[in-house]
């Protein structure tokens, strides 16, 4: 393999490991800040003493979770000059500002008060301790947001100008409103808020099975957490349909291939499953759904959706000879495990939302069992979101304007990158490894006594 | 002034608040292992940057992120030429991050000492690579034409860069002992602090003026007359430093530690100025802030961003210090948190 090919899969690699951590962050910051704020508020002295200690308790996991998010991401910020210096080099006067601003904005907020929330228990008023896991929260999530306008441009250009063979920034604002932001960052926001959710609702629920003293307590937070996650999971699916509308016009090469749509069609079936082909430029088999991606693009049961084919000529005529077509299968496979996990979830948060609302939570053990066990689902699916949104872009690095060909950084060996791919990927194992091994010692050591009930 | 000035100096103060912030941190994680046995101890020297190494560390994030907003050539070539060595410091400073994290929440000894490693090693690394770097970029690097690196990993080490390695090392271990001393109620840990700080104190004198006639022999930073001032009077400050700690005045021990950082990097800037990475090939061929700078109109967004929030994030990181003003006795060591 050559460095091109290393560079990608490092930077993949690396990124899904990241990304693993961030949407605990955006999702649990949101929940902890809740939660204390319902300690703060509360004038009744057993749920003030409960919902503290649930504080304390998910506060902790939100840390370690924290720690790891952050230093995987210095790495992805010193990437793009050490693996994509002509990336860097080609964009950096438009891509370099969004990431000083998360800087500035962010990452300097989250950090400086994630500090004082850790150690200013005994320093700080409630109500000043408790404002500082909400600029945390604020913090992480407008992080978020600055990292998807920079790579919202790389998706759909937009306020941007072609000097010297350079992209250059000529309007701000409109690298900013691009509506691809929109989309991304709803998106991303209400993925982590589903996460974080079913983290909570996973611990939850471990807990209530197997420690009985706590059962007040966890009661609690898997009802909160069940709500938390369906909350989250309709803003995905909400966010979900709005953006792949948008991309119809945004990216049509990336919306027909999801769909694995060869030929344009009015109206276009919806395929459940079918077997690619990409060299004959077609599925072999499929079993489709008449009318219904026109439907979903168009609320209605009609209107043209482009094909691939179609798609692939009209940019050899526009960027000269080339394959212009991403991985369509890997893409048509990962969107249906993507919405086939979100669907599944949806169904998990309202089931146990509606039966602890009820309070016959306990009377349900088996689900109470299985939910630990399907937290790999929310992973599954915001992993393979981004490879749907990261995958359908290529071959352009910068949809149009780069190929990914042409932003590695030449003076890199296949040697270097080797040893930093497999260098990355062990350690960031290994540490996941302790950080997973430091987490369930403290869930299951923890305990919160249930010291009677508020009437 | 012109806003390509404006974002070397921005750069400048960047990282001379990274050096003299995250100075104390590697400083004191490199450290850790070495100033007591005693795990409660450790836990107490631990304590004293616990609530503020990570937005320390943000500096540099940020200096990296104005880097690339401002000079996005600088950032490109920068980080593809340190390859290698900025892999290392990452694996360093991802260690330290998580055994900041992990450290504490295990009552075993041995997971205890074995990411007090991790922090030490997390520290002196980083520590060490910044010292390479920056003699690297005032010597001069094989630049080409087209702003590439065409040297190796190899080439990044030469006995000058070595040397700046071991000052900068030996520099921010003296500004975290002075550090301690200034952070700590535990008397018996302060005088250690104050060994080490004599200790490393002595082999640091002899690297900084080692360092100091090398620049003088192998860059141009005398030329620049801010440059050279500041360099002396960073040699001056850190001897008179190293005298209040023998005196046991560690107050003034601290703030002349940290003046030695500061003037040190503000040495560094100005004999770059208005460089920002020298090409020992042809000085045609150096990267300047013009010809590896943004365009006007981004410049001019990224300077009003940055006149209006950093003031902000100075305010409330110096609340940080504030709140935590007070110095860690071992009772605070014993809350958990």
């Amino acid at each position: 393999m050559d460095a091109l090919l290393l560079s990608r899969w490092q930077f993949a690699i690396t990124t899904t490991y990241h990304f693993l951590f961030v949407p605990i962050t955006l999702g649990l910051s949101i929940f902890v800040a809740l939660l204390e704020t319902c300690f703060v508020m509360t004038k009744r002295p057993h749920w003030k003493a409960a919902s503290k200690r649930l504080v304390r308790f998910f506060g902790t996991i939100f840390l370690i979770n924290f720690a790891l998010g952050v230093v995987t991401g210095i790495v992805q910020e010193f990437h793009f000059g050490m693996n994509w210096s002509e990336y860097s080099r080609f964009m950096g006067d438009i891509f370099g500002a969004p990431l000083a601003l998360e800087a500035l904005t962010a990452f300097f907020l989250e950090s400086t008060f994630l500090g004082i929330w850790v150690f200013g228990w005994n320093k700080l008023s409630e109500k000043l301790h408790c404002a500082c896991i909400w600029i945390v929260a604020i913090g992480s999530n407008l992080s978020a947001f600055w990292i998807l306008v920079a790579n919202s441009f790389m998706q759909h250009p937009a306020g941007f100008a072609i000097e010297n063979g350079r992209a250059v920034m000529t309007d701000f604002l409109a690298l900013v409103t691009n509506p691809y932001v929109c989309g991304e960052y709803s998106h991303a926001l209400f993925a982590g808020i589903s996460t974080g959710g079913f983290v909570v609702l996973a611990i939850s629920a471990w807990k209530l099975l197997h420690d009985e003293a706590s059962r007040y307590a966890f009661t609690q937070s898997l009802k909160g957490g069940a709500i938390f996650m369906a909350i989250g999971l309709l803003g995905v699916m909400g966010s979900g349909h709005m953006h792949t509308q948008y991309l119809a016009t945004a990216n049509p090469m990336k919306l027909s291939s999801i769909e694995a749509l060869w030929e344009t069609a009015d109206p276009a079936p919806f395929a459940i499953a079918a077997d690619v082909n990409m060299e004959k430029s077609r599925n072999d088999a499929e079993i489709a759904v008449p009318g219904v991606f026109s439907f979903m693009l168009y609320n209605k049961p009609s209107g043209e959706v482009r094909g691939i084919n179609a798609i692939q000529k009209e940019y050899q005529t526009k960027y000269g000879p080339g394959d212009y077509r991403p991985d369509v299968p890997a893409l048509f496979w990962s969107f249906r495990i993507m919405v086939g996990a979100g669907g599944f979830m949806l169904l998990l948060a309202l089931g146990t939302a509606l039966l602890s609302w009820k309070g016959r939570i306990l009377s349900f053990p088996l689900l109470l069992k299985i939910l630990p066990f399907l937290l790999p689902l929310p992973f599954l699916a915001n992993s393979t979101g981004w490879f749907i949104t990261e995958a359908g872009r290529q071959p352009w690095i910068v949809v149009g304007l780069q190929r990914t060909a042409e932003a590695i950084s030449p003076n890199l060996t296949a040697c270097s990158v080797w040893l930093t791919l497999i260098g990355f990927t062990v350690l960031y194992l290994l540490l996941i490894l302790a950080a997973l091994y430091i987490a369930f010692r403290h869930i299951k050591n923890t305990t919160i006594p249930d010291e009677g009930r508020d009437l | 002034m012109e806003l390509n000035v404006i974002w070397f100096i921005l750069i400048a103060v960047l990282f001379t608040g990274f050096f003299f912030l995250e100075g104390f941190d590697y400083g004191v994680g490199t450290l850790l292992p070495f100033i007591s046995p005693n795990d409660d101890e450790r836990t107490q020297v631990l304590r004293t940057i616990a609530p503020v190494w990570d937005g320390n560390e943000v500096w540099m994030i940020t200096a990296g992120g104005a880097l690339f907003a401002a000079f996005p050539h600088v950032y490109a070539t920068m980080f593809s030429t340190f390859y290698l060595a900025l892999f290392l410091m990452l694996v360093a400073l991802i260690l330290r991050g998580v055994a900041f994290e992990l450290r504490g929440r295990h009552p075993s000894i041995c997971w205890r000492r074995f990411w007090d490693g991790a922090i030490c090693f997390g520290s002196a690394v980083p520590a060490f690579l910044w010292g390479v770097a920056v003699t690297d970029l005032i010597q001069g690097l094989p630049i080409n034409e087209k702003m590439i690196y065409t040297g190796g990993f190899l080439d990044l080490l030469t006995p000058y860069s070595i040397v700046g390695g071991l000052t900068f090392l030996l520099v921010f271990l003296v500004h975290g002992a002075a550090f301690l001393t200034q952070r700590l109620t535990n008397i018996g840990l302060i005088k250690k602090a104050q060994q080490w700080a004599q200790r490393a104190g002595a082999f640091a004198i002899i690297a900084f003026v080692f360092c100091l006639l090398m620049t003088l022999i192998k860059t141009d930073l005398f030329q620049s007359c801010i440059g050279g001032t500041a360099l002396l009077a960073a040699g001056v400050f850190f001897i008179l430093g190293y005298r209040q700690m023998f005196r046991a005045h560690y107050q003034s021990s601290f703030i002349l530690s940290s003046l030695t950082i500061v003037a040190t990097t503000l040495a560094f800037f100005a004999g770059l100025f208005p460089r920002l990475m020298v090409s020992s090939l042809n000085p045609a061929w150096s990267l300047t802030i013009h010809n590896a700078a943004s365009t006007p109109y981004t410049l001019g967004i990224m300077t009003m961003a940055a006149a209006v929030l950093v003031p902000i994030v100075l305010i409330y990181q110096g609340w940080t210090y504030w709140i935590f003003r007070q110095r860690i006795s071992p009772k605070d060591c014993e809350e958990t948190h």
